[in-house]
């Protein structure tokens, strides 16, 4: 079972933080995985007109490199091109007209069927590792750190791309795993305003407003996350929303694998906690779970 | 015998059959419960719910959905499809929607009019995404 690793276009630069702590957790655990040498960008959404079957042609090929690995899975840790490589990978097994016309136009590439799988980190962490395993490892407990683990869209909807069917418990089972208390709140998938971020800020911001509004209310310490866009949404622009949105409160944001790496005690550089907002090391170091914030 | 003209321009038609082809929806199935708005993160932005476009759409009133900011705003969350007691898939059918302003070289989104700051924080995604969705 080999197990290819698809970065994407944000991985290496604005969300280092996303990928540092979860390649070198992967090493800790002992999973083997190839990072692809050559990709790219998957094209962030999945194209959802009959006709554009263009912008299909991007994540194919991305599937198409990781079996030339003589990979059968491709593993991702961003939630956006998890989603869009999962349902490429799903309309390429399942329409045969489509995956037919794609395969013709790719004339220099091999024919694909969906024959990968397509699987997020958390995913391979439940079905390759196991949660008792993973407990095992784990050397700094995050007691009584109170988590809200926070899907967000496109780890879970449409539901046949979803990580863990229609009603998911993953994410919660990765934080107990890790020592953590996972919050039970009503924003878990709830949309963090996406991309309209840019195009319009300030419908983004109510709705990250009333994200960690909830989070807040259900009495979490900080609020886990799979998505560079998540994290830009509810952690980069938390401040700017924290001064428009009256009575809304301030709670750090971190990836998942930032937790991990941590609990698993990792180097803190691995962490990359300049990335993420100085909440996040401050509620850590408050804990005592990493030394010194860095300056 | 007369024959009774049909109430719909002969362009409405064209979108309306267009809208079809683009989603593989058929939204004459909604029923309109408006679960899909009561879900829809940004309804709020819109100028009418999404219930309300699809209603419109079901009359063949094509254009005012498009001027209605529906498309503009959804940010593909999915919640409605999975929320939907019909099984319509409302985000194709709105993608259908934008594409029909989108393919007349509109845009929703114009990258000169993006703060700075915006510019150098916003991870790459989300401008792939945005423009993905937004401009032509």
């Amino acid at each position: 079972m080999k197990l290819a690793y698809y970065p994407g276009c944000t991985l290496k630069t604005k969300a280092a933080n996303l990928e540092r702590g979860a390649l070198a957790s992967l090493d800790a655990l002992g999973i083997d995985y190839q990072e692809m040498p050559r990709w790219n960008c998957c094209g962030a959404v999945f194209s959802l007109a009959d006709d554009d079957l263009i912008h299909h042609v991007a994540p194919v090929r991305d599937l198409i490199r990781a079996q030339g690995l003589g990979a059968d899975a491709v593993v991702t840790l961003c939630s956006q091109c998890y989603n869009t490589l999962a349902r490429a990978n799903l309309l390429m097994r399942s329409d045969e007209e489509k995956r037919n016309t794609v395969n013709a136009f790719m004339d220099e590439e091999e024919d694909y069927r969906g024959e990968l799988e397509v699987l997020h980190y958390l995913a391979v962490l439940r079905d390759r590792v196991g949660w008792d395993t993973l407990r095992a490892k784990v050397s700094k407990p995050l007691d009584g750190l109170k988590v809200a683990p926070f899907y967000g869209c496109t780890l879970v909807r449409p539901t046949e791309v979803s990580v863990d069917g229609p009603h998911p418990e993953l994410f919660e089972q990765f934080l107990r795993a890790l020592g953590a208390e996972p919050v039970a709140w009503a924003g878990a998938t709830e949309c963090c305003g996406s991309y309209q971020s840019l195009a319009h800020p300030e419908a983004s911001a109510d709705r990250a407003a009333q994200v960690l509004a909830s989070a807040h209310r259900a009495g979490a310490d900080a609020v886990a996350l799979s998505c560079p866009l998540c994290e830009f949404n509810l952690g980069t622009r938390q401040a700017e929303i924290l001064a428009g949105h009256e009575g809304s409160s301030a709670v750090p944001t971190f990836y998942f694998s930032q937790l991990l790496a941590v609990a698993l005690g990792l180097e803190p550089e691995l962490y990359r906690l300049d990335l993420s907002g100085a909440g996040a090391g401050q509620l850590l170091e408050s804990r005592n779970l990493i030394a010194t914030v860095a300056p | 015998m007369a024959s009774v003209a049909s109430p719909l321009h002969a362009e409405s038609v064209a979108r309306i059959r267009k809208i079809g082809e683009l989603s593989g929806e058929n939204i004459y199935t909604c029923m309109q419960c408006g679960t899909c708005s009561s879900v829809c993160p940004m309804v709020n932005s819109m100028k009418i719910t999404t219930r309300q476009g699809i209603h419109l759409l079901q009359f063949g009133r094509v254009a005012e959905v498009m001027q209605a900011a529906i498309g503009e705003f959804c940010a593909s969350c999915h919640t409605c499809v999975v929320r939907c007691p019909r099984g319509i898939d409302v985000p194709r059918v709105y993608e259908a929607v934008r594409l029909l302003t989108l393919r007349q070289n509109e845009d929703f989104i114009t990258l000169s009019e993006i703060p700075r700051e915006t510019l150098e924080q916003a991870p790459q995604i989300a401008f792939v995404s945005a423009f993905r969705k937004l401009t032509a």
